[in-house]
């Protein structure tokens, strides 16, 4: 919403600054979002100095001159004028520029083979003076100092740009903002003119709204003006539309659009003459088609709702008109429209065509029902006073009375809500000055409601009028109570942030991407979920909600590596989306490392990061987050997007049937398939939903402490079992013989080749035995030791090597 | 002279010579060896008269740990001497690197949320979540903006089907419908969330972060508001004084509603927030429109309180100089390195917010 402060003053008697009205307005929630002059095509005419005046190397007559504009580089032109010379001070206008008196507009041109950005302009040009003898001289002792500034003053007023939000379309007219204004003391709302036009003979064109179901007129509001003379709009009108940044198209038009943002009352003119006999406003049929000012054609569907004559469609109501019957400069009789359109009907058309203007977001938000007859009023007014013509009564058809709303108000609902009080009479002033006919019932006021005012329909909306007007800065602070009701945060929010900076301190860089991603990528690692669509995704490339934090990790890791990163350890901790009802989603930790461990180190070797980096930082991960990683279980099955020989899934317990986690390294056709150019691709992901109701309070589960100081022995083992067997099962075999005395076991070597059959692999294993109740001798160890070996012998198949 | 002074002095004056191990080794023999002299100085012990025996037992013992505690002293230097030589080989140099640090780092939207977490969690406040997936529901008609309401078309909402029923929530302000479907007043909960709008510029991600609050109770007015943000406001930027501005505004949601404008002023380039005579708008807020209520099934008129919505990755942006909201969703690991918070920097109350 636009306007000046001079405009707001035709409707607002005050005394108050410019900038205190500013003030006030984002004061009372009417955002001032800018408040500027208006940038002008005469901005483009500079103070310049000729630098060096060179006669053209093809045209004697020419000069080519390089111009001091005040910028970083001077800019060469080619001038025809005699009196161009070394260190004058003229007037340049740049490409882009239109000239005043011919409006010419300039543009980056070859002048006989040499390049002109621009020209020096004479004062005819400038429609200075009569003088086109050259180009014009600028007095140096006035514009030595000037070069680069513009040479026109902007004489524009500056215009105030309000963001009004859509409750408040009675503040899309400056009247509107001016009451406001008025109501919150910034002055006195003016009187609207009680001059009547005088108007004479009936409309004679018959305007009918049909009882169709819901049919989106409820008035229909017209009068006709015979003999008019359209044309160019005078100075102070075009002026006003300028300032607001639109375009003067001519008189009839710009009145009818100065009459809407003064009063925000949408007028529709019509060429009388190309209307087929009457007025029908009625329901579209599907099918029905016609040609909008916007120079599109529309195809209708059922039930929108149109103003059509004999022939057919005209325009749609309330949203926009048609060439059919659009004025031109050569119209010389107008029906002109002021009607009411119900904002659901206006809303739902233009949300089914995808048209937006100025009218449909007016009565989209609201158009106050008893402003037709004003409307056609200054409208008809102002066109008779440029135009000329002679006006019709004004006819208006309706099929529903305008019901004025009412609203008993309890004024201590007021203090109850905002904390404050205020006087009874400083409520209902504020209500009045507000349009409100106010009725005072002991502590209740019976108000009516303004019809400009759609969006105040129960008391609470009254509050927020008051204390608006009021004042916001009255409301006093109160400190906060602090109180609890819950704890701040339940267990598995405490387990997120947890495990959140549980994986980063393990060297990996939090990200957070979108939750989008690219469905092509996506592919790679969806395994079976559902592939959900965005409908209108912001671009291609991130058209599906993801079914894995890898595809945006891969992308962005390939990008990382690009820039010359190689040890990239990235993760995020975030929904994934299993389908596309709410709730259907879980919360993943994802993790990837690439490259190497130890590069360029002076005294570690490097080695390419593997699936035991990945899987390490999986169970210190769960561990850190107190499961017994005795209790962990480990299985060979994995997503496809894993190295299938090298990857894995954990589990909290041996029987549960859901993995907590997976760990690998990535497949290595997704790999090359995505080109991401590395030595080594390693990934894990924590499934935080079935991490679940798996833990005590801390309190709950330290058990008693428990230690023996009986000595402690070591013993090594070595056992050569099948390759496929696997070492989570031999030392489960171990320790589960007597748990009383095996304390811990540990794999220190892994062997295959020679002297070990081929299916054959060895595992060296130091296991450390100690008992709680006594020092053990040699005799009770030689025992165990034989029970270790045959039973690692009979339960797997294993053989102790010698 | 005794025999026992003899000894003792004949021996300090061996053990004073510089000796290496073997020679006081010997020496040690000689002393207290089998045939050692103060050996058998003991075993002569016997033989004495009982009244001079007391004496000389006494006499011998304190030479004897004279010298014990000589020799023991002479082994001792020596032992500190040979290490010590041997140090002066064993010297590396201590300015090469250490071994590889590896340093990770935390999303400064995820410090942020904790921080805000920390700060509402000393006056009561509880943390809630809610999909991202929404349904119109939640996302709009339960929070007083049906259908056909232009406030709609003031967030560009990604929809997953051509019906417009699922969406991604385009504000965190369907968890305070979820929250109290689910619960019975009082509430005074916070939101952390994602949050979706199909708006992509320099200043505008498709993705961006929120938290909600809502405090609904018996009492709580617009008073209790703006203390709970004045609070909020000064914690989180951790400054003593705060200028804090309230503007009419509009959401459908709340009534009255309110735009909420800090003081700040630039100081070489730099956003300083607190004082200074710009404004610089950063939440929106308001009472809890009765109709919302009503939608949950709460009762307007016996229960009321106030609800606001906060951008946290402005939030982070502003308080950390930020310049490039697209930035934080971009993952160059230079950023990260640079924007990110050491995993063991927890926000807490008594640690403080931030280092």
């Amino acid at each position: 919403m636009k306007f000046t402060i001079g405009w707001l003053k035709e409707h607002l008697d005050t005394k108050l600054k410019d900038n205190q009205i500013i003030e006030k307005l984002t004061d009372v929630g009417l955002e001032v979002e800018s408040y500027e002059k208006v940038s002008s095509d005469l901005d483009n005419f500079k103070v310049a100095k000729i630098i060096n005046a060179e006669q053209h190397p093809n045209a004697d007559k020419l000069k080519v001159c390089d111009v001091d504009i005040g910028e970083q580089n001077t800019v060469k032109v080619v001038c025809g004028a005699t009196n161009a010379k070394k260190d004058l001070l003229t007037v340049y206008a740049g490409p882009g520029s239109v000239i005043p008196k011919n409006n010419m507009k300039l543009t980056v041109s070859k002048i006989r083979g040499v390049t002109s950005y621009g020209m020096l302009c004479s004062e005819s040009e400038l429609n200075l003076s009569d003088e086109s003898d050259g180009i014009t001289e600028l007095k140096s002792n006035k514009y030595y100092d000037k070069v680069g500034k513009n040479f026109f003053k902007n004489n524009t007023e500056k215009v105030i740009d309000l963001s009004i939000t859509p409750n408040r379309p009675d503040c899309l007219g400056v009247r509107g903002v001016a009451r406001d204004l008025a109501a919150a003391g910034v002055g006195k709302l003016k009187n609207v003119s009680n001059i009547k036009i005088k108007n004479s003979g009936p409309q004679k064109i018959k305007v009918s709204i049909t009882k169709d179901k819901n049919q989106g007129c409820t008035i229909f509001g017209s009068c006709l003006i015979k003999d008019v003379t359209n044309k160019e709009s005078p100075k102070w009108l075009k002026d006003k539309i300028i300032s607001l940044g639109q375009k003067p198209i001519s008189a009839i038009v710009d009145i009818t659009n100065y009459v809407m943002l003064d009063l925000n009352r949408p007028l529709h003119a019509y060429d009388s003459d190309k209307i087929d006999k009457e007025i029908i406003v009625r329901n579209s049929e599907k099918g029905e088609t016609f040609e909008a000012l916007d120079k599109k054609e529309y195809k209708l569907d059922n039930d929108m709702c149109v103003i059509s004559d004999k022939s057919g469609v005209l325009g749609l109501g309330g949203i926009i008109g048609g060439t059919r019957s659009g004025t031109e400069f050569n119209t010389k009789n107008i029906l002109l429209e002021s009607a009411y359109f119900l904002p659901r009907s206006i809303r739902k058309t233009s949300k089914l065509l995808n048209i937006d203007t100025d009218a449909k977001f007016r009565f989209e938000r609201g158009i106050d029902p008893q402003s037709i007859e004003i409307g056609l009023d200054k409208a008809a007014q102002l066109i008779t006073k440029i135009c000329g013509g002679k006006v019709s009564k004004f006819d208006v058809q309706s099929i529903r009375n305008v019901k004025k709303n009412k609203i008993n108000f309890k004024i201590s609902l007021f203090e109850k809500i905002v904390g404050f009080k205020i006087k009874d009479k400083e409520v209902i002033k504020i209500l009045i000055d507000l349009g409100f006919e106010v009725s005072k019932k002991k502590s209740e006021l019976q108000l009516t409601i303004p019809t400009w005012r759609p969006d105040i329909t129960q008391p609470i909306d009254i509050v927020e009028e008051i204390v608006r007007i009021k004042g916001f800065n009255n409301i006093e602070i109160l400190e906060p109570q602090k109180n609890k009701i819950k704890d701040t945060l339940n267990k598995q929010q405490k387990l997120f942030h947890f495990l959140q900076r549980s994986v980063a301190s393990k060297g990996y860089f939090e990200t957070v991407t979108w939750s989008f991603t690219d469905s092509k990528l996506n592919n790679l690692f969806k395994e079976n979920y559902k592939e959900i669509k965005i409908v209108n995704p912001i671009s291609s490339d991130l058209d599906v909600l993801r079914n894995s934090i890898f595809p945006n990790l891969a992308f962005y890791l390939k990008k990382n590596l690009d820039r010359g990163f190689k040890d990239i350890s990235l993760f995020e901790i975030g929904p994934i989306f299993k389908d596309s009802k709410p709730g259907e989603q879980l919360t993943l930790i994802g993790g990837i490392k690439s490259g190497k461990i130890s590069r360029l180190n002076w005294n570690e070797e490097n080695r390419s990061v593997d699936v035991f980096d990945a899987k390490k930082d999986t169970i210190q991960t769960l561990v850190e987050a107190g499961y017994d990683r005795h209790n962990l279980f480990i299985r060979e099955k994995s997503p496809s997007y894993y190295h299938p020989g090298k990857s894995g899934s954990v589990y909290l317990d041996k029987d549960d049937i859901d993995p907590v986690a997976y760990f690998g390294e990535i497949h290595p056709n997704i790999i090359k398939k995505l080109d991401i150019k590395t030595e080594a691709l390693v990934g894990f992901e924590i499934y935080l939903d079935y991490l679940k109701d798996s833990k005590l309070k801390l309190k709950d589960s330290k058990s008693k402490f428990q230690f023996s100081d009986y000595q402690k022995s070591d013993r090594d083992f070595a056992f050569v079992v099948d390759k496929k067997f696997k070492a989570q099962d031999l030392i489960e075999i171990i320790s589960s013989i007597d748990q009383s005395l095996i304390k811990s076991v540990k794999i220190f070597d892994v062997y295959e080749g020679e002297n070990i059959p081929k299916d054959k692999k060895s595992i060296a294993l130091n296991v450390t035995i100690q008992s709680s109740e006594k020092t053990l001798e040699e005799s009770d160890l030689e025992k165990i030791n034989k029970l270790i070996i045959s039973t690692v012998e009979i339960k797997s198949g294993a053989k102790i090597r010698s | 002279m005794s025999d026992i002074k003899k000894i003792k002095n004949e021996f300090l004056h061996k053990l004073n010579a510089d000796l290496n191990i073997e020679s006081i080794n010997q020496i040690k023999s000689e002393l207290f060896g089998k045939k050692g002299k103060i050996s058998n100085s003991f075993k002569n012990l016997g033989s004495l008269p009982t009244e001079e025996r007391k004496k000389f037992a006494s006499d011998l013992n304190f030479v004897k740990d004279e010298l014990q505690e000589k020799i023991n002293k002479k082994i001792q230097e020596l032992e500190i001497k040979e290490i010590n030589s041997k140090l002066e080989n064993e010297k590396v140099d201590v300015t090469l690197p250490e071994r590889n640090i590896v340093q990770g780092k935390i999303h400064p939207v995820s410090q942020v949320i904790d921080e805000i977490s920390c700060i509402f969690s000393e006056i009561g406040f509880s943390v809630e979540e809610g999909p991202d997936v929404e349904n119109e529901h939640y996302n709009f008609t339960a929070l007083n903006t049906p259908d056909n309401h232009p406030a709609r078309d003031m967030h560009d909402t990604f929809y997953l089907n051509d019906k417009k029923e699922l969406l991604l929530r385009t504000h965190t302000s369907p968890v305070q419908v979820r929250t109290m479907l689910k619960g019975k007043p009082p509430f005074k909960i916070i939101a952390p969330g994602r949050t979706y709008r199909s708006d992509s510029d320099q200043t505008h991600a498709p993705m961006f972060h929120q938290v909600e609050g809502l405090h609904i109770d018996k009492y709580i007015n617009m008073g209790h508001l703006k203390g709970c943000l004045n609070y909020f406001i000064k914690s989180f930027f951790e400054v003593d004084k705060i200028k804090m501005r309230f503007r009419p505004s509009h959401f459908p949601f709340t009534e009255p509603s309110a735009e909420v404008d800090i003081g700040y002023e630039l100081k070489d380039g730099k956003i300083v927030i607190g004082e200074g005579d710009k404004w610089l708008e950063i939440l929106g807020c308001g009472m809890v429109h009765p109709n919302v209520l009503k939608n949950v099934k709460i009762n307007p008129d016996k229960y009321q309180g106030y609800a606001f919505g906060i951008g946290i990755d402005r939030l982070a942006m502003l308080k950390y100089g930020i310049n490039d909201l697209r930035a934080f969703f971009e993952t160059d690991y230079r950023w990260l390195n640079h924007f990110g918070f050491d995993p063991l920097d927890v926000p807490s109350n008594y640690r403080g917010l931030s280092r």
